[in-house]
């Protein structure tokens, strides 16, 4: 296995690269960006075992089906599944070296995003003003936890958005920001998967408890 | 503990107050009083000699893997000697408070003593020791020049810093947490810990924690993405596989630690009611969690150090590595295996005979590898020519410790033993018989193995062997009674005795730490003869040990791009094949270089993360804000610096190699 290429003699450039080449620029970000969101993914485990584990301590507070509202929530689904694939035609422009139509279905995915958050945060006001709030229950604690860490990240998501839209506008669509689009179309679409995951654990289960 | 009122607040200072200062505690205003003067001396001198510059641009700034391995190591070095500052006050106390005597700490400040003690000890000294190594030799030993993220593994360094500073912070204003280094809700909650000492312990280790997830991922992107042409991960030397899955450990565990951390933060910041014992908390989650994280942290702390020892025995004992093939599969097992063991920290906890019997099982089954790897290294050194250098000498009273503290803990891994002997004295003895034994002991065999790389001088070998032979038998006397109160059924963590017959043992025990601490003193005169003697121990020749891996193949200190031709890899001992076939070292035809620029943007993001972290625990909610906002815009603004590399130019890779020529002459290599 490990003695199997061994060249016959000693010439100096069997053993060192006298031809070599600088590393591309970004050459790990890809595999990085990979390991760093396998990393988040290890948080939202790690809230959604939480949930499961206190998802039923009520402490004789309200439960899932008292407070969850199917069409809210499937409504908030549908804005965060379209930021996906508004995402996946910014991509497309990307590809095709387009700047404008690039910002165009980022603007648009950006939008999507805000009204995401609007949503969850007229949903979170509404309970914390019936009462149902963190502290009432580990069942509360936990909801809110899991649902507002990942609304956190649409939050960052969306000022990171912003941030390229700037930098896109100022140096086009160079290697370096071609890159950026890149990590960020992966963070957008984990958190979309990440969505389903609270979409059918948290709301559509809770409803059927 | 003395029922605790919760502090008086104010919207500039929040908690922070005059009363934070311990003025009446002799002991620490004594300490602040020597930190203090030793500081401005220092400051004095920086700034007599002008050095503030130099530091600045050459180190506090720098990308270059070498220098910020270096810090990482001078890091862990400083917080070593405040965790064994914490561990002979314990000693004392505890030789001390006997037939009546109250020792000398009061319950408060032992209670900090200790929790403080295993928090250093763990988070600023061992892992900034593991980081330093592989930040140093993982790029050398792959052929590479730099890791995959330069700027990262500034930021990375800086973070674990700021952590460090916090938890210094603690000792002078305010407290630390009195809870034990894993702070067990509902302790650690906001009901029974009501001051800052857990909030200082939640933030600085959420800080130094963002470090170390990135560093291990940069780690990892740089051994899967960087290694020279033709090595394969099968010709990896056994250290770069060790980190590597040490980094693949804390990428996979220290997100759970994050996780648990910021639940428990929300418990005593927003109320929350996770771990808390009414409205449905449920205290168990953290013991788990924070044991998912916990045990694949010994293996994190101890792998890199097994690929250490890997190095060494090959090197000292003059041959190639027994079993390479079988070292890498124990690895990867024990890898795997650490996630499966959790459970054995609370077998005691009610989660019933089979759940017990499983991590029970799993718990043993890990021993398998690691004898595998035991017997390795012996056969590696039978029939060796054996070199008994410094770091072969360590290597070897590692052999003999660890094997005792890795039987010991089969037996904790039995649950009705382990339901004798949980949290008692044994448990101590344990578990510092392999992190001393086995992490210690593996960082000073690879300061002693690596020193003349990183400075171009060995190290005194006289002042070594004493800090070696007070060390060892330090250790046993330290340690050894430990184990025999333990079987008489001592607990942990106890401040005051009442029966007289276990007195012996503390003293023999304390004894033992004093003995440690001349260990210790040597091993500071040892590094400060050899600097100074410098001159009488210089090697020329970049290769002192006679090594066998890509690390000796370059000068000491290697050159700030490492390598002016990447070496091709044909076998697992890369360097010695060079060696043994008389391959010429290239010396013309040189290109400029392609090499990252220093950034001060790390720095300042960590030192921004310290003051917010600071704001975080004192409640002063007005900088906490700016210190957020602070650091989001600081980031965005560095992300706006697309310049982030230059070439060394040829000329100057030319005068460095001629130089390096000449030195190889002189040295007549």
């Amino acid at each position: 296995m490990s003695t199997t290429t061994l060249p016959e003699g000693n010439a100096a450039g069997d053993f060192y690269d006298l031809h070599e080449h600088d590393h591309p620029e970004g050459h790990s970000t890809m595999l990085g960006f990979w390991i760093y969101l396998m990393s988040d993914c290890l948080i939202f485990a790690i809230l959604f075992a939480c949930y499961a584990v206190l998802g039923t301590n009520y402490a004789a507070g309200p439960g899932p089906q008292d407070l969850f509202e199917l069409p809210l929530v499937a409504l908030n689904t549908a804005m965060l599944l379209f930021s996906s694939i508004t995402y996946g035609f910014a991509m497309l422009s990307t590809q095709r070296g387009s700047v404008g139509q690039t910002q165009l279905w980022l603007a648009i995915t950006g939008l999507f995003g805000l009204a995401f958050l609007s949503i969850e945060l007229y949903e979170f006001s509404h309970l914390i003003h019936i009462g149902a709030t963190p502290q009432r229950s580990a069942f509360l604690s936990a909801f809110f936890t899991l649902v507002g860490t990942h609304g956190l990240h649409v939050t960052f998501g969306t000022v990171w958005l912003v941030t390229l839209m700037v930098q896109v506008a100022r140096k086009g669509l160079i290697q370096a920001n071609k890159r950026r689009l890149m990590c960020l179309s992966l963070f957008w679409h984990f958190l979309d998967v990440i969505w389903i995951g609270v979409f059918t654990f948290v709301y559509l289960m809770g409803m059927l408890r | 503990m003395a029922p605790q009122s919760a502090p008086p607040y104010s919207p500039i200072f929040g908690r922070l107050s005059l009363d934070a200062l311990p003025l009446h505690e002799p002991i620490l205003v004594a300490t602040f009083c020597a930190v203090a003067i030793g500081g401005i001396a220092v400051v004095a001198l920086l700034t007599k000699f002008r050095l503030w510059g130099y530091l600045w641009n050459e180190w506090f700034t720098t990308v270059d893997h070498k220098k910020i391995g270096i810090m990482y190591m001078i890091l862990g070095l400083i917080m070593f000697l405040r965790g064994f500052a914490d561990a002979i006050m314990m000693r004392l106390q505890q030789a001390l408070a006997f037939n009546g005597s109250e020792g000398y700490l009061p319950a408060h400040h032992y209670d900090q003593v200790f929790t403080a003690h295993g928090v250093i000890m763990i988070f600023f000294v061992a892992m900034p020791f593991i980081t330093g190594f592989m930040n140093y030799i993982v790029p050398l030993q792959i052929g590479a020049r730099d890791v995959s993220f330069p700027f990262l593994n500034n930021f990375s360094f800086w973070m674990t810093t700021s952590g460090a500073i916090l938890v210094m912070a603690s000792l002078f204003i305010g407290e630390f947490a009195q809870t034990g280094w894993l702070a067990y809700p509902p302790l650690s909650g906001i009901a029974y810990s009501p001051n800052v000492g857990v909030d200082y312990y939640i933030w600085s280790l959420q800080i130094a924690g963002v470090g170390t997830t990135l560093s291990g991922i940069n780690l990892i992107c740089t051994i899967l993405k960087m290694r020279a042409p033709g090595m394969g991960l099968m010709k990896m030397p056994v250290f770069t596989w060790t980190s590597l899955c040490a980094n693949i450990l804390i990428v996979a565990s220290f997100p759970v630690l994050t996780a648990v951390l910021v639940l428990l933060g929300l418990d005593r910041y927003a109320h929350t009611d996770f771990f808390t014992n009414d409205f449905g908390g449920n205290a168990m989650m953290y013991v788990n969690l924070i044991w998912i994280w916990g045990h694949p942290e010994v293996y994190i702390l101890i792998l890199p150090l097994f690929g250490v020892f890997s190095e060494i025995t090959a090197t000292f004992s003059g041959k190639r590595l027994f079993g390479y093939t079988s070292m890498v599969y124990a690895t990867v097992c024990i890898t795997i295996l650490s996630y499966l063991v959790w459970l054995h920290h609370f077998f005691t906890m009610g989660s019933g005979a089979s759940v017990n019997s499983f991590f029970g099982i799993t718990t043993m089954v890990i021993s398998i590898p690691t004898g595998a790897k035991l017997f390795n290294w012996l056969f590696t050194m039978y029939r060796g020519r054996i070199r008994f250098d410094l770091p072969m000498m360590w290597t070897v009273a590692f052999m003999v410790t660890f094997t005792i503290g890795g039987m010991t803990g089969v037996m904790l891994a039995v649950p009705p033993a382990d339901f004798v002997l949980h949290n008692s004295l044994f448990l101590i003895a344990h578990f510092h018989n392999v992190i001393i034994g086995g992490v210690l002991f593996g960082s000073f065999a690879a300061i002693n193995y690596w020193w003349p790389k990183a400075f171009g001088f060995k190290l005194n070998e006289f002042w070594g062997k004493v800090s070696f032979w007070c060390w060892l038998p330090g250790f046993y006397l330290a340690f050894m009674p430990l184990y025999v109160l333990g079987l008489m059924g001592v607990t942990r963590r106890m401040r005051v005795f009442d029966d007289p017959s276990l007195h012996i043992w503390f003293i023999i025990a304390g004894l033992g730490a004093v003995v440690i601490a001349a260990g210790i003193g040597a091993m500071l005169i040892q590094f400060a003869v050899s600097i100074w003697k410098r001159e009488e121990l210089k090697d020329e020749t970049g290769d002192p040990w006679n090594g066998r891996t890509l690390e000796w193949a370059t000068s000491s200190p290697p050159p700030d791009y490492n390598f002016a031709f990447t070496p091709k890899i044909h076998s697992l001992d890369a360097w010695y094949e060079i060696k043994h076939r008389h391959v010429a070292r290239p010396t013309e035809g040189f290109r400029p270089i392609h090499m990252p620029s220093n950034t001060g943007a790390g720095i300042i993001l960590a030192g921004i993360s310290l003051v917010m972290g600071f704001a975080l625990v004192w409640h002063i909610w007005w900088l906490a804000i700016g210190g957020f906002a602070a650091l989001i815009v600081t980031a965005i603004a560095h992300t706006f610096n697309y310049k982030r590399d230059y070439h060394i130019p040829v000329e100057e890779v030319e005068a460095t190699e001629a130089e390096r020529t000449q030195q190889l002459a002189a040295a007549g290599a």
